[in-house]
This record gives structure tokens, C-alpha cells and sequence, in this order.
């Protein structure tokens, strides 16, 4: 990824883009390790419906979020084209991995500042917190720049809307005190 | 500062020697009589002096020296074994420790405290025949006084090896050995090319050890000087006198295995100095090689007074333990895929890497088990400190010491059992007083017990104290808004709320305990290490035990895989009593209440699939397994035991550490995820869940 960052001149920064239901999606692509098929996975009973479970990566167990209910736009629909996005993320200063289902992903796409526009304070329908701007793709298409981070680190709003049936879930703070890799 | 990967090396070797020391100590003051036990604290002593010097540790090896000045007043039996002399040692050994932690970085030291410990010793040894070299406080005092070799040609064995600092300081090794020649006879051993790895000398004179140590005072603080007497001439006998054996053992310089190799034979000298003569010289032949090899094997053994070791970083352990879990977890996956193919030529080789895999597994988890009684040593000092405190007095007896457990858990398990040990002092204990008045012996006794339980390692720390009082624990409870009026409770869950935080019940708050924290602590920590603690006090008067129950070890766990539905789940083997089936007609026999007779007593059940809200229809005959949680029956229902499997422990991660019921995560042969349940939490979790319903 390096490699190619070297190569695009100034500070265009590289995104990967994604699609949610039929809307577009960005993150940095320096955050994304790698981008895998759906495989199978284990659902973890009594957990908010948007966490969907773990997957075994190279013998690591990684935790999968299920991006469209985090964001309140419902659950991803299986497909040829769905794909889990491996993402690492900073937890009190260690690297953890994460997985993040979206329907499909797109291609990278290179945005200099000049190509970000703020966010709208309204009209998003979307935590405001979880946006990093907005891309432009083309004189009117626009792509979601998400703040990959605070969605996955944060663990309210949506995530407590949208419970799993299987019973009650305590409401819970968000502060991801511990990491991951605390046994084994 | 000295080299940091020598200062490391030091800060090891002087950790294993003070703790050595400490344990020495405490041994002498019940036997002040035993000049053994006095000759190893001295030896200790002159061995932190010794490697603190030639590492550069100036401080440490300055300190020392005044210490070990006085011990040898003690070994001399001009000063007697006392509390105090062994209070000052003591303190003295956390000064070194102290002075250790500075040097490397981690707090600092005290020289005032330094200076009062070698007052103090002074003033304590004064008396002695010494007292006027104390006054002066000369740094270079003599060791010996008694010099029975000064008037007679002896042969010495003088080994030297400097420092870098040695050098630094201008000195030249050439100069040193003009001195040394001075004293009488001496033949050198020394490469010439290399002078900074040290020299070998072998020195007759008549002018006896004090004469020679006065030549080597200003190089010991920056080399390792070893004196050795090897032959007193004209005195054949002398060699085999115990009383030269004593003093040669006494200095540490030699082992019991070297004295016997000089004393077996009469002419082995120049062969044992070719020996020594190893580092530099090329021209020397494999046997003596190996004898020396050997020797000083046997030196490290007698200092670290265990089996012969090598240190190995535990990093590079976990990752190789990290690695063998893996190869379990393909180990699994080949013997599945195997038994798909049915080939005869496939399935010997695959059970035999099966076999050869369980073997490396428990060899490579075996390497990182420790004995626990070096645990229980450290905590004899405090047992000490605190009674004397306190004004108590207290006993540590010491069980099943051997008893192995991982040296990860028995790091963490430090912390928790210096809580347990100061409440039972403070708490349990009673004053020699009221232990009389109670007819009980004057001293108190705690009781550090481990041993083995399948699976698990079972500590108890047990005293004979006042035991627990229910009532008290009652009203502070109520008082703490930790209990509830209305709530009917046993003994045993009032007992239980001295683990929840915030809980104390001690009338005074000492330094010691009674600030609401520690057994909250000590809880959390076993938790963690996903083991379990129970208290259970006898009747009024009596004593508390706690017990404290930890797995083996925390990387692989022997499990049993069971299902419901498509989700895999494994239990801790350890953790499972027995299964048995649930039929249709068992449910119908019970009206849906969920329990089940087993055994002619009713066990209560979870059904995991509605626990876990796992969607489907249930089978007719579904399976039950027994588990005992906190001496209670309790059944875990679900569709089919698949069959016992070893498991990898995998964390499920940051964003599932609240996962409930769930302790971890595995992965299976087929390369799926399975859920490791956590049955306690499974059981308290259905307990309250009922609870709350039948509330609304």
C-alpha cells in the first residue's frame, strides 16, 4: 500500500470504496489489511445483531461487524458479491483486527483534500460522528467517508436499537477497555 | 552504568541470590545454632559482592562488603546469632534489592537507609575484636582475621578477572602481578594477547592470605578475585583436615564437589590450573575440557541449588507454545480429514502424529510449570514482618510445595496470596492473648497447602484463627447496601461477600488490611485466570480456608465438543461430571419444570438452546451435561456431545469480552469457530434471568 501512496503525488490519499444496500461508502485504504470472501461464521448468541459474529483468519479468531445494521440501514443481504473487509483498528494502543461485512466492495479510488467536502450537519440520517466527510466520486456522485474507528469502536446507538432477539442485553458504556488476546 | 545486557544478567543471578539469602535468613533465626545455614548466607553475601563488583555495581558491591564484614563476625563465632543481627540482614538484603531496582532503572534508593543498616551492624559487631576497623570504617576490611596459613608456604590459586573498569581506572594486569610476586613465589597463567579476560596465579608464600587479600583490595571492586587456598606445604595432612575444608566451603569459592576433586588426588594441581587455563589456552585436550565443563556445572547447581538449567526468555516460550497449539488444531483437522478417507496407509501415519503431537503438547506446557514453592518461600518474610507488626505471632507451615503450575499463572498468582496471607494475619489471627484466653497455643498457624485435582491445582491458605463471623458480615453487608433485609441467605453466601469490592469489616483500618480492597482483588485475579475462590470458615472460632481453584494451565484445555443446532460449543472437560439423556418424556414427567433426577438427587438444568435463543426445532432425545458449580449439580442441556476435543484457547476478542456465558473461543478441525462455554456463568446468568422474570 505504501508503494503505490508513494506514487500518487501531493496528498491525495488513497480510499477504498464500498457499497452499502445501493449507496456508496469510503475508507482509508491504509486501514484495510485485506478483503475476504464470506466464510463461515460463528454467531456469538446474546450480542447485538450488527456484531455477526467471529470467523477463524489464519487460525485467528476475528470479530465481524455487520456495517449496514451498525449504521441503521439493515441487515446485509448475502450475495455473490458480499465481502468482509479486514480492518485494523488501535485499542488502547494494540492493533486489533476486525471484520466488516458489506455488500460488495468497489475499487480504489484516489481523493485529494480539494475532493472532501465537510459533512452536512443534517440530512445524513447517519451519526455525524462516524463521517469523515464527503467524496466526491464524480460532478455528482458522492461518496460516504467514514470514520472506520469510531464505528467500530463505538459500541451504542445502533447497536442498542437494533438488539438480538435472544434476550436482554445490558446497556453498556462505551469504552473498549480490554483487547483482544487477553487468553490463549 | 555497567552494560546492560551484564547488568541484566546480574540483576537475575542477584534476584535468585537475595531471595536465596532471605530464605537462609529465616531458616537461621529458628536455628541460630546452625554455622551451615551461616556459611550460606555469607556465601550469598560474597557472591552478590563479588559479580556486583565485576559487573560494575559499585554501590551494591560497597554495601555488601560492610555487611558481609559483619557476617563473618558471626561466622567466626566472635557475635552470635540474634533477632537483630537478622533483622539488620534483612534489611540489609532490601537495601541490595533496593539498590538493584535503582541501577536498573526501576525506583530508587535510600543511602541513608545504607548507611543506618551498616551503623547499626557496626554498632551490633563492635564488640568484637574487629571494632576498632568498624570504627574507622575502613572499606577494605580484611575478611578473615584468623589467619592459620600466615607463617607457612602455601599454595594459593588466585584467579583474577578484571573489569572493563579495571583498565579504565589505569590499572595494568602486569602491575598487579609485580605485587603479587612481591609475596613470594608465583607462576601466571595469562594470555598475554588477551589481559582483559583475567589471569590465573599460582602463588606459594609464607606471608600468609591477609598479606595477599591487602595486595587485592583495590582491584575487588573492579574484578572478580577468588583466593584459594589449594596446599599448606609440610602439613600433608592439613589437606585433609576439616577444618580447611570448612574454611575453603566457608568463602564460597569452591564447591563440596571441587574440594573432593582436589583432595582425591595429590597431584592433580597443575592439571585442575590447565583447566582453568581453558578460556585462553588452545593447546588444551578434550578431557579437561570436559571435567571442567562439568565442574562448573556443578558449581551453577550447588548456587542455584536446583536441577541444571539454561534461562530461556518466556516470550520465546509462548510463542513456541503458541505454535504447538496450532499444530494441535491442524493435528485435529488431519485426523478428521483422515478418517473421511478411510485409507488404511493414511490413518497409522496420522495416528501417529496424533500420539507424537499430545506428547510434544504436554512436554512443551510442562516446560513452562513451575514448582509453587518458590512462591510460598517469599512469603515467609512476610509472614514475619506483618506478625511482628501486628504483634502477633504466626507460624507458616507449607504444603505440597512441589505442586506445578504455569509459570504465567503463578506470576499472577502473587499479588492475591499476599492478600490472603494479610488478612488471615490481620484479620484471622488473634493476639497471643486472646489465644490463650481462648485455649488455644500462643502462636498462630497458617497454612499454605497446594496439590493437584485433576485437571486443576487446588490452594488453600488456612488459618487458625478467629474464623469468620456471619453476623458481622450480616449487618456490614446491610450497612454496605451489599445485602438486602429480606433476603434469605446461607452462611456460606454471607460468607461470599467479603469477595464483593468495597467490603471490610476489620473495626480499625491498619496498614496492613481493612481498605475495602484485597479479597475483591484477590477474586478478579482468579477469575482472570479463569479459576475460582471460595472461603469456608468452621465453626465460630475455628479458622478460615480459603481455596483457591486454577486450571493447569491457560493455552490448551482438554474439552468435550457438544452441539446445538449447527453452533458448536466446547466445556471444559474439567468441568463436566457426567452426561445423560433428556427425553420427551423426562420434560413431560416434569411439566416443563427443568429439573431432573440423577442419580436420586434433582438437578436443575439450562437449555442452552433457549439460553443462547438458538432457533429450531429440539430433538426428541437431547443430551445433559453434569457440571458441579460451588458444590451444586447443574445441567446443561443441548442436542448431541459430539466427543472430546483439545482446545487451543482463543480470546473472542476486545468487542465480545462481555459475551455472556462464554469464556473463549476454538477453533475446530474443519477450521470452524466453537464457543468455549463458561458454565458458572452460564448458571448465575440463568439463576438471575429467573429471578428478574418471576420479579415482574
Amino acid at each position: 500500500m505504501s508503494a503505490k501512496n508513494e506514487a500518487v503525488q501531493s496528498q491525495a490519499t488513497q480510499y477504498l470504496t464500498f457499497m452499502l444496500r445501493e449507496e456508496g461508502f469510503a475508507i482509508e485504504i491504509s486501514k484495510v489489511r485485506e478483503v475476504l470472501d464470506v466464510t463461515t461464521m460463528t454467531r456469538i448468541p446474546r450480542m447485538p445483531a450488527y456484531l455477526s459474529g467471529v470467523i477463524n483468519l489464519r487460525g485467528n479468531v476475528v470479530p465481524v461487524m455487520d456495517l449496514g445494521l451498525k449504521l441503521g440501514m439493515g441487515s446485509i443481504e448475502y450475495s455473490k458479491n458480499t465481502c468482509i473487509m479486514i480492518v485494523e483498528l488501535e485499542v488502547d494502543a494494540n492493533l486489533v483486527e476486525m471484520g466488516v461485512l458489506t455488500d460488495s466492495v468497489q475499487m480504489v479510488l484516489d481523493l485529494s483534500p480539494e475532493d472532501i467536502e465537510s459533512v452536512p450537519k443534517m440530512g445524513t440520517n447517519l451519526n455525524t460522528e462516524f463521517i469523515k466527510g464527503m467524496g466526491r466520486q464524480t460532478e455528482d456522485k458522492f461518496l460516504i467517508i467514514l470514520d472506520i474507528d469510531k464505528v467500530l469502536a463505538s459500541e451504542g446507538e445502533a447497536a442498542l436499537r437494533e438488539m438480538d432477539s435472544g434476550g436482554s442485553i445490558q446497556l453498556r458504556e462505551s469504552k473498549p477497555e480490554e483487547t483482544a488476546g487477553a487468553e490463549a | 552504568m555497567a552494560d546492560t545486557e551484564y547488568a541484566e544478567v546480574f540483576r537475575e543471578e542477584a534476584g535468585e541470590l537475595l531471595e536465596e539469602l532471605e530464605t537462609s535468613l529465616l531458616e537461621l533465626e529458628k536455628d541460630p545454632a546452625d554455622l551451615k545455614i551461616v556459611s550460606r548466607v555469607f556465601r550469598a553475601m560474597h557472591t552478590i559482592k563479588g559479580s556486583g563488583a565485576m559487573f560494575g555495581f559499585d554501590d551494591i558491591a560497597g554495601f555488601t562488603h560492610h555487611v558481609e564484614t559483619a557476617l563473618d563476625k558471626v561466622r567466626d563465632g566472635t557475635v552470635p546469632v540474634s533477632t537483630e543481627l537478622i533483622d539488620l540482614t534483612l534489611a540489609s538484603r532490601d537495601y541490595i534489592r533496593a539498590l538493584l531496582d535503582a541501577a536498573t532503572g526501576g525506583g530508587q534508593a535510600d543511602p541513608a537507609e545504607g548507611e543506618r543498616i551498616i551503623a547499626a551492624l557496626q554498632v551490633l559487631v563492635g564488640g568484637g575484636a574487629l571494632g576498632k576497623e568498624q570504627a574507622a570504617s575502613a572499606p577494605a576490611a580484611p575478611e578473615e582475621e584468623k589467619d592459620p596459613t600466615a607463617g607457612r608456604p602455601t599454595h594459593y590459586r588466585i584467579s583474577i578477572k578484571p573489569s572493563p573498569d579495571f583498565f579504565v581506572g589505569g590499572n595494568t594486569m602486569e602491575a598487579l602481578l609485580a605485587e603479587l610476586n612481591k609475596l613470594g613465589e608465583s607462576t601466571v597463567f595469562m594470555d598475554a594477547e588477551q589481559e582483559d579476560v583475567g589471569a590465573l596465579i599460582l602463588l606459594t608464600t609464607d606471608r600468609g592470605g591477609n598479606a595477599i587479600e591487602d595486595v587485592l583490595v583495590f582491584a575487588e571492586s573492579s574484578c572478580q578475585v577468588a583466593v584459594t587456598v589449594l596446599a599448606v606445604e609440610g602439613e600433608e595432612d592439613l589437606v585433609e583436615h576439616k577444618k580447611l575444608g570448612e574454611i575453603l566451603l566457608e568463602r564460597g569459592e569452591i564447591s563440596p564437589d571441587d574440594l573432593k576433586t582436589v583432595l582425591a588426588r595429590q597431584k592433580p594441581l597443575g592439571e585442575l590450573l590447565v583447566g582453568e587455563k581453558l578460556v585462553s589456552r588452545t593447546s588444551v585436550d578434550a578431557a579437561l575440557a570436559e571435567q571442567k565443563l562439568v565442574r562448573e556445572a556443578k558449581e551453577k547447581a550447588t548456587v542455584a541449588k536446583g536441577a541444571e538449567s539454561i534461562r530461556v526468555a518466556s516470550e520465546k516460550l509462548d510463542q513456541l507454545i503458541n505454535l504447538v497449539g496450532e499444530l494441535v488444531v491442524t493435528q485435529a483437522r488431519l485426523t478428521q480429514v483422515a478418517s473421511h478417507h478411510k485409507d488404511s496407509d493414511l490413518v497409522e501415519p496420522v495416528e501417529e502424529v496424533e500420539r507424537l503431537t499430545a506428547e510434544l503438547r504436554d512436554c512443551v506446557l510442562n516446560i513452562r510449570m513451575l514448582p509453587i514453592g518458590t512462591t510460598f518461600a517469599k512469603f515467609k518474610r512476610l509472614v514475619r514482618d506483618l506478625s511482628a507488626e501486628l504483634g502477633k505471632e504466626v507460624a507458616m507451615v507449607t504444603e505440597g510445595a512441589e505442586t506445578e503450575l504455569d509459570k504465567n499463572v503463578i506470576d499472577q498468582l502473587g499479588d492475591p496470596m499476599v492478600h490472603l496471607i494479610r488478612n488471615s494475619i490481620d484479620h484471622g489471627v488473634e493476639s497471643p492473648e486472646e489465644r490463650q484466653q481462648a485455649g488455644k497455643p500462643r502462636k498462630g498457624t497458617i497454612t499454605l497447602a497446594a496439590q493437584h485435582s485433576g485437571a486443576n491445582v487446588v490452594i488453600t491458605v488456612t488459618d487458625d484463627g478467629k474464623g469468620l463471623d456471619t453476623e458481622r458480615l450480616r449487618q456490614k453487608g446491610l450497612e454496605k447496601g451489599l445485602l438486602r433485609a429480606d433476603m434469605e441467605l446461607s452462611e456460606q453466601e454471607i460468607w461470599n461477600t467479603i469477595f464483593v469490592p468495597g467490603f471490610s469489616t476489620a473495626k480499625t483500618v491498619t496498614s496492613v488490611s481493612g481498605r475495602g480492597v484485597g479479597m475483591d482483588v484477590v477474586k478478579s485475579t482468579v477469575d482472570a485466570l479463569k479459576g475460582s475462590v471460595s472461603v469456608t470458615s468452621s465453626i465460630k472460632g475455628q479458622g478460615t480456608t480459603i481455596t483457591i481453584m486454577l486450571p493447569l494451565t491457560l493455552a490448551i484445555i482438554d474439552g468435550l465438543l457438544v452441539k446445538v443446532a449447527d453452533t458448536h460449543f466446547v466445556l471444559p472437560l474439567s468441568q463436566v461430571e457426567e452426561c445423560v439423556e433428556l427425553t420427551r418424556e423426562d420434560i413431560a414427567r416434569f411439566h416443563d419444570r427443568r429439573m431432573l433426577p440423577v442419580r436420586e438427587q434433582l438437578v436443575p438444568y439450562v437449555r442452552l438452546r433457549d439460553f443462547f435463543a438458538i432457533s429450531g426445532e429440539r430433538p426428541a432425545r437431547e443430551q445433559m451435561v453434569i457440571s458441579r458449580i460451588n458444590g451444586e449439580r447443574f445441567g446443561l442441556v443441548l442436542d448431541d456431545v459430539v466427543g472430546e476435543h483439545q482446545t487451543v484457547l482463543k480470546s473472542l476478542g476486545w468487542i465480545y469480552r462481555n459475551a455472556t456465558g462464554l469464556s473463549g473461543s476454538t477453533i475446530l478441525g474443519n477450521g470452524h469457530v466453537a464457543l468455549i462455554l463458561d458454565v458458572a456463568n452460564v448458571m448465575k446468568c440463568a439463576r438471575q434471568e429467573e429471578h428478574d422474570a418471576l420479579a415482574n
